[in-house]
């Protein structure tokens, strides 16, 4: 019945189905598994990964020298004491929201397009929130002590101060990490068991043998793993908004001009969105390209990614109309100069290119001809990854720049180290992703057969 | 020679019997059949769920909506209270004489503690019931059935079952329909 409607609505779709017809069990099992176990790795994997691995190294060499010398090497200071370090903790979270969105909003909603995409976006969920939390650690300056931020028996007789958002964070942040990781190890189970059964290499099967912890699929197993998988979908849902509604809440429980708002919450969580998906359109669109997987990865797929950007991007363009007007109409002289001084300020040039790259540019995703086009598709979303980094540079730096006193006005600028550890960040994370793909299954097989049984249910 | 008791002995010396499908509507018909004829102590093996299966072999119930309900009742409870001992009882700041039990912040850890607890018994939970890890099972024995992950469908009636009999289930097994019947060693 259901499967049905989707059937017919993906035969009014010109842009064309789910997955692409003639494909068996068997197939979609082969093709998925064959690019980890029996292709040649390609030649362009190694490049990526050796790539990445530099800028891995470039990240261990910044960290290091951090910790040798004091956070003193990064661009801080007073009044900016806040600096790339946190702007890049809200970035990286900001995308590991897609990943939760497409694995459990989508699955509520029963979109069966989720299907192909999941997989990898949850991977990509994980090595984000990795990146993400190493920020606040470098950013303690002494992160040996980071275990203070947890209640535990202290011989100090002191506890955290549970009436402060950024212990809001520490917890807030760590389960989204441990959720996001049982809800992927968990949905990978059953595919590890297909790996298990179809490599040939000894090693191999050990390897996933051990990870797969003897499943065999039987009927009585699916039924409570369908049960648990859709339990921590309803689980994984709410948290994922708590997650970056914390996260504004480091700035909004703050008093200065720019953070004290209560739209945070909302146009937080919509931006982690937006951010996301634009993440997920730059990693999928090469990746279906150079492992040929047109034919899971359909345009589809890419339309219904270019749209939800549409939308949460328009979400974010509200949020900053609202910003200037509430501090237009507040008639509060430090929230209407806060608001000129990020136009009109020494920090313009930021404010209006993050205008560019999140709000005018993503408007030509109304087109049809471009949510269709996967190059016009990865510019966008190459411009949404830098416009909301930029916003998120915009909330920290230019607010705490200058607040209430102009003696006490400063300016900030990143240093070298901020680079490193920021370009090392993006190292790792695409390192982490080419490991991946290398060797897990980067898109979830038994769903596959579960879309293959669907569609020839209903034709 | 037949002493008593040696039947059982014989028919529990296998694990079960086991057919094996091409497609799922036919092993979800088999399922029909054999519980329909009276056996009970089986199991099916898809390599995706499908729907109706488990009921089909008479398995209605999981226990996995209560074990997340526990998990996440402790984790509320468990949450709250670890910040009002803290905040009150342990470490009481007295900040210009506000309440120390000011329960509106710590709603965020609440919720988050609740969350990690529910998720975490929602996973151990079906890891518990589903007898995982298990390195090793009979039914792997059978070397049709690394296809069971790939686009297989199997059947296993277990000789544990009452109304197990090695000829006359193999005979109900080949009358479903299968592409192949095979004797599951221990």
């Amino acid at each position: 019945m259901e499967s049905e409607q989707f059937n017919k609505s993906s035969e009014i779709e010109p842009t064309g189905p789910v997955i692409e017809p003639g494909h068996t069990f068997a197939s979609v099992t082969d093709k998925i598994s064959a690019i980890v176990l029996t292709q040649r790795t390609p030649r362009f994997w190694y490049v990526g990964f050796g790539l990445s691995f530099i800028l891995v190294l470039v990240l261990l060499f910044g960290t290091a020298y951090l910790l040798t010398m004091g956070v003193g090497v990064w661009g801080i200071n007073i009044p900016v004491g806040w600096g790339f370090a946190i702007v890049n903790f809200v970035w990286w979270i900001g995308i590991g929201h897609a990943g939760t969105l497409i694995s459990a909003i989508l699955l509520l909603l029963r979109q069966k397009w989720r299907q192909s995409i999941n997989r990898f976006a949850e991977a990509m969920t994980l090595f984000a929130v990795a990146c993400a939390g190493m920020f606040p650690l470098l950013h303690l300056g002494r992160p040996g002590y980071a275990y203070w931020l947890f209640p535990y028996p202290s011989t100090m007789g002191i506890q955290p101060q549970f009436r402060s958002p950024l212990v809001w964070d520490v917890f807030a942040v760590s389960t989204y990490f441990t959720v996001s990781l049982l809800f992927w190890y968990m949905g990978l189970i059953p595919d590890l068991a297909t790996m298990r059964d179809q490599a040939r290499r000894r090693f191999a099967r050990f390897a996933y043998g051990i990870l797969a912890m003897g499943w065999r699929g039987s009927a009585i197993h699916w039924h409570r793993y369908e049960m648990a998988y859709l339990l921590m979908a309803g689980l994984a849902t709410p948290l994922v908004v708590s997650v970056h509604t914390v996260v504004s809440f480091d700035f909004a429980v703050g008093l200065v001009p720019g953070w004290h708002s209560t739209i945070f919450p909302p146009y937080f969580v919509a931006g982690a969105i937006y951010s996301g998906f634009a993440m997920v359109l730059t990693l999928a669109i090469p990746l279906r390209k150079l492992y040929g997987l047109e034919d899971f990865i359909t345009l589809r797929h890419l339309k219904n990614m270019g749209e939800v950007m549409l939308a949460t991007g328009l979400i974010v363009a509200y949020g900053y109309i609202m910003e200037t007007f509430s501090a237009w109409y507040s008639g509060n002289i430090y929230e209407q100069y806060m608001m000129w001084n990020r136009m009109f300020g020494p920090y313009w040039f930021m404010y209006w290119a993050l205008i560019l790259f999140n709000i005018l540019v993503p408007q030509a995703l109304w087109l049809r001809t471009v949510r269709t086009n996967p190059v016009a598709l990865f510019i966008i979303a190459i411009c949404v990854n830098i416009g909301m980094w930029l916003e998120r540079y915009v909330i920290v730096v230019v607010s705490l720049s200058r607040d209430f006193l102009p003696s006490s006005w400063g300016m900030y600028s990143a240093t070298i180290w901020d680079y490193a550890i920021f370009t090392g960040s993006i190292g790792l994370f695409v390192c982490l992703l080419f490991l991946f793909i290398r060797v897990l299954p980067m898109i979830s097989i038994f769903e596959m057969r579960e879309l293959v049984h669907d569609t020839e249910e209903s034709r | 020679m037949t002493l008593p008791g040696s039947e059982t002995a014989k028919e529990l010396s296998i694990y079960g019997l086991m057919a094996e499908f091409g497609q799922p509507e036919a092993l979800l018909e088999a399922a029909h059949r054999s519980f329909a004829e009276g056996y009970r102590r089986m199991d099916a093996y898809s390599p995706f769920p499908i729907d109706g299966l488990a009921e089909a072999i008479g398995f209605h119930k999981t226990r996995i909506p209560l074990i997340v309900l526990i998990g996440g009742v402790l984790g509320c409870i468990g949450g709250f209270y670890l910040q009002y001992w803290a905040a009150v009882i342990d470490y009481p700041l007295n900040i210009g004489g506000r309440p120390l039990n000011s329960w509106p912040m710590f709603i965020p850890v609440t919720f988050e503690l609740t969350i990690l607890l529910a998720a975490l018994s929602a996973v151990l939970g079906l890891f518990a019931l589903n007898g995982l890890p298990m390195p090793y099972h009979p039914v792997f024995n059978v070397e049709r059935f690394q296809l069971a992950t790939r686009n297989r469908f199997f059947l296993c009636i277990e000789s544990i079952d009452p109304k197990f009999d090695r000829e006359a289930t193999r005979r109900f097994l080949e009358s479903v329909g299968p592409q192949g019947v095979y004797e599951v060693e221990r």
